[in-house]
């Protein structure tokens, strides 16, 4: 899977204070409000991207994991309002749930708490390849406005690059075959770009029609969560729109953060700031995760 | 049947140069005491082959024992990259490094395909992405049922395959548990086959969910305990973690590297270090038996 930590430096952005929710008509932020009361510790936009990660998994769901971001997100989201969500790891663990934070994709804790180990053949061939998994989370190096994802090579020329990054892992395949792929990446002009430098994993190509012309079963990217922002598909571009600002985020801090002009969700929407429950759960699991 | 031997005879009887050579081990059981055999007795231009080319990768891509890697993702789990992997790719040092790139499930079918005894296997992968341009073994195939657009990959058959698991018997039988990965597919592909163990038993018990590698499906054993250190082995050791991080700033300098791999690996052969004790970092790495009697 894509480490995050082989990526470009990313924006080092402050501790966020809660910002009050500015549409009191929607029930977002009727939960901002709510949640921005109960709320009595600043967050970091790290903290506030891997709560938001959370929150998209819902209880029930089986989710093959990708290691970094999008595992503490998954793990916080079994540890707060889904903890019937299966985790399905690609060294083979089917349900697997480990009280700390792995580190990596085939620790021992995902084993021995797992509902099922099965070889790695297996879980690609029987458990991906089907389309039996409803959401595939996924971090990247890379990610352009139709949801591509690098996490091969950085720069134009494939034989020579100025970044080697680690490559594909699972991650072709996750985004072919999950029902829906939802993506958690730091977002910067350096990784948010208007095309990737090569593409490991598709999303929604170069726009409508591309991932039935291509053959890929599932709905690919429809949602990416960075530390500013949600962002989401256009039902008629497929182009990545923002429709969610994180608390004490401005719009302009998004655009600058864009690699291409960014669209704007015409009912955009401010994320729930994070509560405290949220909070001390995710803090919990990466000091003992580290 | 296969053999019970030294780690050292064991590598210098099935290890030549020019091999192709597969370390498998899904983060779990990750054959690294004999990785770091094969750079002590200095072979060269192999072709390595791994879905996760790891820390022991990246010690014997750094000692020059690679002209080519066959791999889907190379990193340091947890950490970040693999510096000498990267320097070989970049900067080709210290020889250059070809690369022959798959996703996880395209590894994993070619290695199910040389199991099989089959030249190549299917999948619905790798479509829409860029890697079939630049990897020549990813290929289109029309489904002759359906029509369907699929990919085909060839088998790999590597000349040997070299695994690590909890026990064997005193006939060589095998058997390993918890994350089993790709091995026992690899271990049935290869033209040769060494499995390094933590313990030989007189008798294997039965385990739930173990696989058993027989003794007439492979070529040698060697009892190297702690031999998937810093990886981990289930029911023996857990993951050196601290091992992982500390490699980090070891590979990102060519001369802290080479000072690792002289008195870490290279000096393992004229002085083998007692046992090692738990935990430890990447100075805890030599083997314990290296250079020890058959």
């Amino acid at each position: 899977m894509s480490q995050s930590a082989s990526v470009p430096a990313t924006p080092a952005t402050p501790a966020t204070p809660a910002t009050p929710a500015t549409r009191p008509d929607s029930a977002s932020a009727a939960a901002a409000a709510e949640s921005t009361a109960n709320s009595t510790v600043a967050w970091t936009a790290d903290e506030m991207m891997s709560i938001a990660a959370a929150r998209a998994l819902r209880g029930g769901m089986s989710c093959f994991v990708g290691i970094g971001l999008p595992s503490t997100a998954a793990n916080l989201a079994r540890r707060t309002h889904a903890p019937d969500l299966v985790l399905i790891y690609e060294s083979g663990c089917l349900g697997a749930k480990p009280d700390r934070l792995p580190l990596s994709i085939g620790d021992g804790v995902l084993a021995e708490t797992a509902d099922a180990v099965v070889s790695v053949p297996e879980v690609f061939n029987y458990w991906l390849q089907p389309g039996r998994i409803d959401v595939g989370f996924l971090g990247a190096a890379q990610l352009d406005r139709f949801g591509n994802i690098n996490t091969t090579v950085i720069g134009s020329d494939y034989a020579d690059p100025a970044v080697r990054l680690p490559g594909a892992g699972g991650a072709p395949e996750i985004a072919t075959s999950c029902r829906e792929v939802f993506v958690v990446v730091r977002q910067s002009r350096r990784t948010f770009v208007e095309q990737v430098d090569f593409v490991t994993s598709v999303g929604h190509g170069r726009g409508p029609g591309d991932r039935a012309r291509l053959g890929l079963p599932g709905a690919g990217p429809v949602l990416v969560i960075t530390d500013l922002g949600v962002f989401r598909p256009d039902p008629d571009t497929r182009e990545l729109t923002l429709t969610e600002l994180h608390p004490g985020v401005e719009l302009d801090q998004v655009r600058a953060a864009t690699g291409w002009e960014l669209a704007v969700a015409a009912d955009l929407a401010r994320t729930p700031a994070p509560t405290d429950q949220e909070l001390i759960a995710l803090r919990a699991l990466t000091k003992a995760g580290s | 049947m296969a053999e019970i031997v030294s780690l050292p005879d064991a590598v210098a009887d099935l290890v030549h140069d020019g091999d192709v050579v597969a370390l498998e081990g899904f983060t779990h059981l990750i054959p690294v005491a004999a990785g770091q055999e094969i750079i002590r007795q200095r072979r060269r231009d192999l072709t390595l082959v791994r879905m996760t080319p790891d820390i022991v990768y990246d010690q014997m891509i750094g000692a020059g024992c690679a002209r080519k890697l066959i791999f889907s993702w190379g990193g340091n789990p947890g950490v970040g990259s693999l510096h000498r992997f990267r320097d070989a790719v970049q900067h080709a040092w210290p020889v250059p490094l070809e690369l022959e790139e798959h996703s996880h499930a395209g590894m994993a079918n070619r290695y199910v395909a040389g199991a099989s005894g089959l030249p190549f296997a299917v999948l619905r992968g790798y479509r829409g992405t860029d890697l079939p341009a630049h990897t020549a073994t990813i290929k289109p195939i029309t489904c002759p049922f359906t029509g369907e657009q699929l990919v085909a990959v060839p088998a790999l058959n590597p000349d040997v395959t070299i695994v690590h698991a909890q026990r064997a018997d005193r006939a060589g039988n095998v058997q390993m548990w918890g994350i089993t990965g790709v091995q026992k597919e690899a271990v049935l592909a290869a033209r040769r086959s060494l499995v390094t163990v933590e313990e030989v038993v007189a008798e294997l018990e039965p385990r739930p969910g173990a696989v058993v590698l027989p003794t007439w499906a492979v070529t040698r054993v060697a009892e190297v305990p702690r031999g998937a250190h810093p990886s981990y082995a289930q029911d023996y050791y857990e993951r050196d973690n601290d091992y992982y991080q500390a490699w980090d700033p070891i590979s990102r300098d060519r001369d802290a590297f080479t000072r690792w791999l002289d008195e870490h690996v290279f000096a393992g052969a004229a002085s083998p270090q007692p046992a090692v004790s738990a935990g430890g970092g990447p100075g805890a790495s030599t083997p314990t038996n290296a250079g020890s009697t058959s």
